[in-house]
């Protein structure tokens, strides 16, 4: 074996989805023969021309893709040292990365003859990513959705129902996004003839992990030819928010064999990684478990029951994190910090006054991170950071947050 | 030959169908889950399936969702659990004690622990529905070897290729799910699951049990008679919702088995 593949840190998942000793197919019975037909069907679809060529065209003509790479002159000069850029993937169609993954899933779904497209979603981001495709393609889409975030993402939740899609409040266990993946799930072993689940993130059982993040990758790709064509060279520092790590992924695994570029993944702190159930920092506050169908760090307590999470970002409210994640944390090919509430609310605002762009939640974490950074490093280091999505969504709970009302 | 074993041997010459009982341990609290555990034997039951609470139970429906959350609020654990079952074995030897629950609280507490805990608290067997056998490795053959059966489900979904790999490590008995779907839910056709359970055992020996859906004496009696037992648990554990005494529960559990052995 040549050393360049032998030392990869691409090569994974191994043939039983496993990367390192996280992944893996914990899932019952009846859902087996499903996974296992949708490698069969990914593995496939993976090496034939015809579907990346209907996935570039509707990345092109649907998405608005490649998005921008964007310098972030004055943010730069505020923070005074390393260069930002920022990759713009908030201003593709539906405002976040979640629909690059979507359109895979979806293309993959019509090949295999699915007609009813089910989705579990958290902000809400990517039940209108998949409420969306289904409704350019004609498919039955029901979206399962806490009903805790239902009433947080009022907006989205009509975006959805204007899209065509049925949303599901869901109130077992606590109503917030893991319970909305296992309703899913339980969706999807009652409906396995018919009905293609659509997962969100780079988590869930092999082949999904794996899946979402060769959908979400191009982004990275993107990232890697611009910043050739804007400085040269590579950055030197990778940086992206982590709920369950679609856009992290994405960003992150081209560049996983660039072994000087530094990766940094940034989890949501909430009110404080040392305080019990306030935050959603799988690995810097939990440890490893199964949920879901994959081995991975999860935010549990001592007797193997999953905590809740919180952070005011719906989208990264996840007590699990990708595996692929799990795995570059441990063999500490890629970093991974806490940003809490009040920080990113301020990278949020700052963003604003600096650069024009109202960030989401979520990438506000990513932001925050850059702030910290940027102006302890040498005014020519470089660092890329994925602006994964838009605010739009997210003003109703800042204005709360800053105690605004916005009827008054 | 485990108690399991046992169980289904003495029943085969006894010419009858098994009925199984499923409970969620600390429902609603430790001291009335114990009750109740104590007295299904008595109320005709021959394989008791212990429910262990977990927070995420993927492949339940909500009656036995809330039934965890009832037990976790009340401050059941694994070590709990194992507990119970222990309590149970100090005063019945041969009714076999089946745990089945999702891996991560077993994970979390580490497998040779766990292993060797749930063998001295009397456990038989084991069903663990998010383990299946591509992840064998994990649970299933370190459990055969210290001495648990390890059940596997069998469902609509396992087709004639995949079959084999289910069969493949399996013991004790085969649950087959009668339906596509969660616990508690739909009923299964008995002309649909008589095919099924037929194609089964074409390829192994062990005894079939059908469960998923079944509620009532008469659906009990259908089912048995389809395979060589059958099970029952949400039904069972919605009575416990209602908050019905536990004699109550087990006249109906009576009722149930009734059922089953009238097959």
């Amino acid at each position: 074996m040549p050393d360049e593949l032998f030392n990869s840190f691409m090569t994974g998942p191994d043939e039983n989805g496993r990367f390192g000793d996280f992944g893996g197919r914990f899932v019952s019975e009846t859902l087996m023969p499903l996974i296992l037909e949708l490698e069969r069907q990914y593995e496939h679809a993976k090496t034939d021309q015809s579907f990346w060529d209907e996935m570039q065209d509707l990345w092109t003509h649907y998405v608005g893709r490649p998005s921008p790479l964007y310098f972030a002159e004055r943010l730069t000069e505020h923070l005074g040292g390393a260069k930002v850029y920022l990759k713009r993937d908030e201003l593709n169609h539906t405002g976040a990365h979640k629909i690059n993954n979507v359109l895979g899933q979806i293309i993959l779904a019509r090949r295999m003859g699915k007609k009813r497209i089910i989705a579990e979603t958290g902000a809400g981001q990517h039940g209108v990513a998949t409420a969306t495709v289904c409704a350019k393609f004609g498919l039955q889409c029901v979206v399962y959705m806490g009903a805790h975030d239902v009433e947080r993402q009022a907006p989205n939740v009509f975006r959805m129902r204007l899209l065509g899609a049925e949303v599901v409040p869901v109130t077992s266990g606590r109503g917030t996004l893991k319970d909305a993946m296992n309703d899913a799930l339980r969706d999807w072993v009652t409906n396995v003839r018919d009905t293609f689940y659509c997962i969100g993130t780079v988590a869930g059982p092999h082949p999904y992990p794996a899946m979402v993040r060769d959908f979400q990758a191009i982004i990275g790709k993107e990232a890697k030819e611009q910043m050739q064509a804007a400085e040269g060279r590579l950055p030197d520092t990778l940086v992206a928010a982590i709920g369950g790590g679609s856009n992290a992924m994405g960003l992150f695994y081209p560049f996983l064999d660039d072994k000087d570029v530094q990766i940094i993944g940034v989890e949501a702190g909430g009110k404080g990684v040392d305080v019990e159930m306030q935050h959603c920092a799988s690995l810097t506050g939990g440890r490893p478990g199964v949920l879901h169908g994959n081995r991975t760090y999860l935010l549990q307590d001592d007797d193997g029951q999953i905590l809740e999470g919180f952070s005011i970002s719906a989208g990264l409210d996840y007590p699990g994190i990708g595996p692929e994640h799990s795995w570059l944390h441990d063999i500490g090919r890629a970093e991974y910090v806490a940003i809490t509430d009040a920080e990113a609310l301020e990278a949020f605002q700052l963003c604003c006054a600096m650069e024009g762009i109202i960030p989401a939640l979520e990438p506000s974490h990513a932001l925050a991170h850059v702030t910290k950074i940027a102006p302890e490093l040498p005014r020519d280091h470089i660092i890329c950071m994925n602006m994964c999505g838009r605010g739009d969504k997210d003003i109703f709970t800042v204005a709360k947050a800053l105690g605004i009302d916005m009827n008054g | 030959m485990t108690r399991i074993d046992d169980t289904f041997a003495a029943l085969r010459s006894e010419g009858r169908r098994a009925f199984v009982a499923y409970v969620m341990a600390g429902d609603p609290d430790y001291a009335r889950s114990l009750q109740l555990v104590k007295g299904l034997p008595g109320a005709g039951v021959d394989i008791i399936e212990l429910g262990l609470p977990f927070t995420d139970p993927m492949a339940d429906g909500g009656t036995i969702q809330l039934a965890g959350q009832r037990a976790l609020e009340a401050g059941m654990t694994l070590q709990k659990t194992l507990q119970l079952a222990r309590e149970f074995r100090a005063e019945d030897s041969t009714t076999p004690l089946v745990l089945m629950g999702y891996y991560n609280p077993i994970y979390s507490r580490g497998v040779d622990k766990f292993l060797h805990d749930a063998k001295q608290a009397g456990i038989d067997g084991l069903i663990i529905v998010d383990l299946p056998p591509e992840e064998d490795h994990e649970l299933c053959l370190p459990a055969q070897e210290a001495g648990l059966n390890f059940i596997r489900l069998a469902t609509p979904t396992t087709d004639d290729a995949r079959l084999p790999t289910v069969l493949t490590n399996t013991s004790g008995f085969v649950y087959y799910v009668s339906i596509t779907g969660i616990t508690g839910s739909a009923a299964p056709k008995a002309p649909e699951v008589a095919p099924e359970v037929a194609r089964i055992k074409a390829r192994t020996d062990l005894p079939v049990v059908i469960g998923f859906g079944i509620r009532t004496p008469e659906a009990a009696r259908e089912m048995a008679a389809a395979a060589d037992g059958c099970v029952v648990g949400s039904a069972i554990v919605s009575e416990m919702a209602e908050g019905k005494p536990v004699e109550e529960i087990l006249a109906f559990v009576s009722r149930l088995a009734e059922g089953a052995h009238g097959a």
